[in-house]
């Protein structure tokens, strides 16, 4: 490799890792998007250059130039057209697509052998290009078939000749087994291929069993610990590029794949953290399951929009505590305009409480109100505004349900130790929500059949919406 | 190839899992999912391996389906690369016109 060449991708390397170092405070973070963006044009141009002036030069430029306008356009026109609602899809289609490209490059690197078995390295070299190459297409088929299901899972479902299809979430114990012998058969073909690395069965046979593990990993998982996938797909879509580097020996995939890696199961273990479970537990123990679920003994009178109303007049202080459900019905708008006319009437004092693991990705509550244009101020992280509900007067729970059940205290069952959002703690709690089913994790609620609680039974945002009607009449 | 190629290759990779390890520790959870598509896009990265790949002629060579896998990946990476930082560009400017909006 030439000198310059490295010097090109030292720097491109140092860029990705400001960018990153940025991206994790809120002032810098656009900046940081930016130091990344850039890393990635020298990278490109890097290569581009090397390409042209080494060797015998540039084969076939309108290939290669379309190629990268292709996929730009599409790339572009995707983040351009998504709904913020969409943004958890887009990220997972984006990761699949990641770790594909990075499967792809390897499968192209030993297409080249299988064409010209007189090419075939030997020694070291092979060794470490069968593995490179066995672990990339491992890594990176899993993260595209994996986030590909991942996607339609946070979809809901699939629309298949006009009828919904819903995602299955299914997972019984046995598949567990089933997922490590397919790991270890991974394994072996690839310990296989370096003694025979022209053998096309080897490569079919770990490419097959690859798709195949990244669909039953992220099957059994679902609601809550959406986000916990979403994070690890995140991180392995790095790693695959890692091993991509191996095969090619350049540096700046290793360094930025391996980079994407750590820094993404940090985050996939603060979603853990912000459960109080383990990784492994995520991954091998289903939550709640089928059939645990607490059958539901008690019931409890729904209040309608009128009533909230008058209870909601003259409120100091009201916390909205935003769930799933409030994505689901995409009312983020119409909780804005109830946050407006509060505000206006009643001067009241207006926060959210979020907690980390709301919604089915990192963040997601945070996107959505973002998108509503609530202040950023008002956002309150759970550990911090815990502490205010004794003092508010009305916290308005609207489609969250574990992520506020008390039972996670007691220290029994299967929310036992799960941080909460404190909303039991106020004045007057109200609920929208579909009915009084249990949640992901299967336990029944008791904040539901509190004195202090009113229940608003409906969809999100028709309940928001005569809840705004009824406010605004007072 | 030379051991030492391997060993300076293993070296990067180790260290940089550390340096990814240390370069994100408290992050708030507005920036949760922009770390996550930011990162997401960098990842894009194997398009460096992609350009290599497909620079091979098309018309007729031994090498052509190579080329071609090579080809749809640099399509691949792309996307993922233009759409990711474009995607996360778009959330923290929302995000950060919210903060003056609200101040």
């Amino acid at each position: 490799m030439e000198d310059w060449v490295s010097v090109g991708y030292l720097i491109s390397a140092a860029l990705f890792i400001f960018g990153l170092k940025k991206l994790g405070h809120p002032k810098t973070a656009p900046f940081g998007n930016q130091l990344g963006a850039m890393g990635m044009l020298v990278a490109v141009i890097t290569t581009i250059l090397e390409m042209q002036l080494t060797g015998e030069g540039v084969v076939d430029w309108t290939l290669i130039a379309g190629g990268i306008v292709l996929g730009s356009l599409i790339g572009y026109w995707m983040a351009v057209k998504v709904e913020m609602t969409g943004m958890p899809e887009l990220v997972a289609l984006f990761n699949g697509f990641g770790g594909a490209a990075s499967a792809l490059v390897a499968l192209s690197e030993i297409q080249k052998y299988i064409v010209e078995p007189s090419g075939v390295p030997t020694g070291l070299e092979i060794t470490v290009t069968m593995v490179a190459a066995g672990l990339s297409a491992l890594v990176g088929w899993m993260t595209l078939t994996g986030s590909l299901l991942a996607m339609y899972k946070l979809k809901g479902g699939v629309e298949v000749f006009g009828k919904w299809i819903r995602t299955p979430t299914w997972g019984p114990t046995w598949l567990n087994p089933v997922k490590v012998l397919l790991f270890l058969g991974v394994i072996a073909l690839i310990i296989a291929s370096i003694d025979d690395p022209t053998n096309e069965q080897y490569l079919w046979g770990i490419i097959g069993i690859s798709c195949i593990l990244g669909i039953i990993l992220v099957l059994p998982i679902g609601g809550a610990d959406m986000p916990v996938v979403v994070s690890l797909l995140n991180s392995l879509s790095g790693i695959a590029a890692a091993f991509t580097g191996f095969i090619i020996g350049n540096s700046v995939l290793i360094i930025a794949g391996s980079l994407v890696g750590a820094s993404g199961l940090i985050l996939t273990f603060i979603m853990c953290k912000a459960m109080n479970r383990k990784l492994i537990d995520v991954l091998f123990k289903s939550f709640g399951g089928d059939g645990e679920k607490q059958s539901l003994t008690r019931t409890k009178v729904g209040s309608d929009a009128d009533e909230v109303a008058m209870m909601l007049d003259g409120a100091q202080k009201v916390i909205i505590v935003p769930g799933y459900g409030m994505a689901v019905s995409q009312c983020q708008h119409a909780v804005k305009e109830f946050a407006n006319i509060m505000e206006e009437k009643f001067d009241t004092e207006i926060k959210y409480a979020i907690h980390p693991v709301a919604g089915r990705m990192p963040g997601h509550m945070n996107v959505l109100l973002a998108e509503a244009n609530v202040p950023y101020e008002q956002l309150i992280e759970m550990d911090e505004i815990n502490g205010e509900f004794p003092e508010c007067d009305v916290a308005l729970v609207i489609g969250a349900n574990d992520t506020t059940n008390p039972a996670a205290r007691s220290g029994e069952g299967p929310l036992a130790g799960m941080p909460i959002i404190d909303a039991d703690k106020a004045r007057t709690v109200v609920i929208i929500k579909r009915s009084l089913s249990v949640g992901y994790a299967g336990v029944d609620n008791d904040l539901f059949y509190m004195d202090k609680t009113m229940m608003l039974f409906g969809d999100g945002k028709a309940m928001m919406g005569d809840l705004n009607t009824a406010v605004k009449e007072i | 190839m030379e051991p030492a190629f391997l060993i300076g290759n293993v070296t990067l990779f180790i260290l940089a899992i550390f340096l990814g390890f240390e370069l994100i520790t408290k992050v708030p959870a507005t920036l949760h999912t922009p770390l996550m598509s930011g990162a997401n896009a960098i990842s894009g990265i194997s398009i460096i391996g992609a350009l290599f790949g497909s620079n091979v002629a098309f018309d007729g060579g031994e090498t052509a389906l190579s080329g071609l896998l090579a080809f749809v990946a640099v399509v691949l990476a792309m996307i993922n690369v233009v759409g990711g930082f474009a995607v996360t560009n778009r959330m923290l400017n929302m995000i950060a016109g919210k903060k003056r909006g609200g101040a």
